[in-house]
């Protein structure tokens, strides 16, 4: 077993557990942590497999800038006794226990299916610079994310203004 | 033409949100009412063939096109956006909460419109993702119990269809470097017998079939549609859940997923038992929306199954089937508006008699029931009809069997459902409810109209409108 092997191995089981512990932590500051561990965690994914712009937007936007985001939230809420956290974490791992176990073996399952992946791939995309893919190649998606992100204006205004 | 589809909506969002707040507040029912009856006359502008510079060409490279299944479903975008506008109007009280549903009406209207214009996967994904965000909140706007757990269910649902469809399209990209429709159609051609290649057509399908509400993946639906306000039901249940998930299945069934025996078989299936178990559960439910909800699941089934049989003539009447549903689906909700305005409660236990203090609503209601379960001569048999025909001709003989059958169940259910609401004694309490106000009865009268007219015009129709749908099959 090559050390590329073994460390796609540790990065893809860490990134499983922090995943899971994002949604088995009672306490949503813990949560917000496990979600950013997590984007790290995927960016160095990321990174390894040669995408080092999604990787850099992954790093700043999810890790970042949502986790700020979540964490303004949070600091209105009110925060769980420790007696009322402890039940639910509890509670949450009674329940929820078997989900990362069918997951793991989902991904034993899924490895040894026969899935070829000899596929004759065409010429790479002519334009790599995501900033003219962006900006001058889909108009169409930029005119949805401007729409996606009024919609979530909206939704706080109608939802949570008063 | 199509650009402006897209982009005069949100440039009316954006100008309805400057200063000037309470005289916009007011005139965003006029925009919306505007904007589609504008899209309205487009569509049959287009229909005639009328082209028109585009005038945001020399900003925008949009990339939109447009056949005759995109102008189908522009007309009944437009036509249901029209009638949620109007019942919003009546049902939605107070200028502030009124303005915020309009903004997301349009909004939902940009995801729709952009969604049925463009050819490329991706982009498909961000349209559908817009239509869902404005649906979610839509859902809960009431922010009741109710309203944030019918909410809540197709967040989780939908959310997991995104994540299949996401995963669908990085296999996509994967094999063929591009996202278009074209390159990703003959990618599956090319590529069609390889697993990964299967894996990426059937999560992208299951991923549709959820929005689409098609039964095994329904659950979210009938709390979703139940707990939205009157208004917002109209505009889920009339067009935006048959766009984002039947209309996407319709055109990625015929322009990308190669036409493959299991994936019809598989459709052909999960159609059946569509629409057995929507009829089935429609049967037992006492409340009028939630009703109309297993109802709807079981007339997409209809959609679903003549897609699996793949014959033009079952794609035509899959297609037709989709714009009588748009229509009739949403004069039934417009209906439960008027009732559940006029009467406070939408548990048909406590209503009755309600025909004589309501004719408008009892009269367009029976069109509309008589029409879903496909009477003669109302829009909904004749698509019904086509369906039936395109199975039995494609030797699907036990399926045509269940789609029959499975009418006489419509009709028990909505003839239980009339009778229920309007027919017999008045029940406690109803002595005072009067007819509800004229922006619920003329979205009635309107979808009435289209439903009684289709109906009478199929057979100049069938040759000059419906049989022309089909050119854009390959």
């Amino acid at each position: 077993m090559t050390i590329n092997i073994i460390l796609n191995i540790i990065l893809g089981v860490t990134l499983v557990l922090a995943a899971a512990w994002t949604v088995m932590t009672a306490r949503l500051l813990r949560s917000v942590i496990g979600l950013a561990i997590t984007s790290v965690i995927l960016t160095i994914i990321m990174f390894r497999l040669n995408s080092p712009l999604a990787a850099v937007f992954e790093l700043s936007v999810c890790a970042g800038l949502i986790s700020a985001i979540f964490i303004s939230c949070i600091s209105l809420t009110q925060r769980l006794t420790d007696e009322q956290a402890a039940e639910k974490q509890k509670e949450r791992f009674s329940k929820f226990w078997l989900l990362p176990v069918i997951l793991v073996l989902a991904g034993v399952a899924l490895y040894q299916l026969p899935i070829t992946l000899d596929f004759h791939l065409p010429a790479a995309p002519t334009e790599t610079d995501v900033r003219n893919i962006i900006w001058n190649l889909r108009h169409l998606d930029l005119v949805g994310q401007i729409v996606i992100l009024l919609a979530g204006a909206f939704g706080v205004v109608a939802l949570f203004k008063d | 033409m199509l650009s402006p589809l897209l982009l005069l909506p949100l440039l009316a969002i954006l100008i309805l949100n400057l200063p000037f707040r309470s005289l916009m507040q007011k005139l965003a029912v006029w925009v919306g009412v505007g904007l589609s009856l504008w899209q309205i006359v487009a569509v049959v502008l287009l229909a005639m063939g009328h082209k028109s510079a585009d005038p945001w060409g020399k900003f925008f490279t949009l990339g939109l096109s447009c056949d005759n299944l995109t102008l189908v479903l522009l007309t009944s975008i437009g036509i249901v956006v029209l009638t949620t506008i109007l019942v919003g109007w009546q049902t939605i009280g107070g200028d502030k909460q009124r303005f915020g549903f309009m903004n997301l009406v349009f909004v939902a209207m940009i995801g729709m419109n952009g969604t049925v214009m463009l050819t490329d996967l991706f982009s498909l994904y961000i349209f559908i993702e817009v239509t869902a965000v404005a649906s979610f909140i839509l859902i809960a706007f009431q922010r009741d119990t109710n309203a944030l757990e019918g909410a809540f269910k197709y967040i989780i649902l939908s959310a997991t269809a995104t994540v299949m469809m996401l995963l669908s399209i990085s296999i996509i990209l994967l094999v063929v470097g591009d996202t278009s429709f074209a390159a990703a159609g003959s990618a599956v051609r090319q590529f069609q017998g390889n697993p990964l290649v299967i894996l990426a057509v059937g999560i992208f399908m299951c991923g549709l079939l959820i929005k689409g509400g098609v039964v095994p993946f329904h659950g979210w639906l009938p709390a979703a549609y139940s707990a939205a306000p009157a208004a917002a039901s109209v505009l889920l249940a009339g067009i935006a859940t048959k766009t984002s998930g039947i209309y996407a299945l319709i055109r990625l069934t015929t322009s990308v997923f190669a036409n493959n025996e299991s994936l019809n078989n598989i459709l052909l299936l999960a159609g059946a038992i569509s629409i057995l178990v929507g009829a089935f559960a429609a049967i037992g439910q006492s409340d009028f929306k939630k009703m109309l909800a297993y109802s709807s699941i079981s007339q997409v089934g209809y959609i679903i199954l003549a897609l699996g049989c793949g014959t033009n003539l079952a794609i035509i009447g899959a297609i037709f089937h989709l714009f009588n549903h748009s229509i009739f689906k949403s004069l039934l909700f417009v209906n439960s508006a008027a009732v559940e305005t006029q009467s406070g409660t939408t548990d048909m236990n406590k209503l009755g008699g309600l025909g004589t203090k309501m004719p408008v609503t009892n009269a367009t209601s029976m069109i509309a029931f008589l029409s879903t379960a496909g009477v003669p001569p109302l829009a909904g048999f004749w698509s019904k009809l086509i369906i039936v025909v395109a199975l039995w001709q494609n030797g699907l003989h036990a399926y045509a069997t269940i789609a029959v059958l499975a009418s006489v169940l419509t009709l028990a259910y909505l003839l239980l459902m009339q009778r229920k609401v309007f027919f017999g004694k008045l029940a406690d309490g109803l002595a005072n409810v009067k007819e509800a106000g004229w922006g619920i009865t003329s979205a009635a009268t309107i979808l009435a109209a289209i439903t009684v007219s289709v109906g009478i015009l199929f057979p100049w129709m069938f040759n000059s409108v419906l049989i022309p749908i089909s050119s854009f099959l390959k």
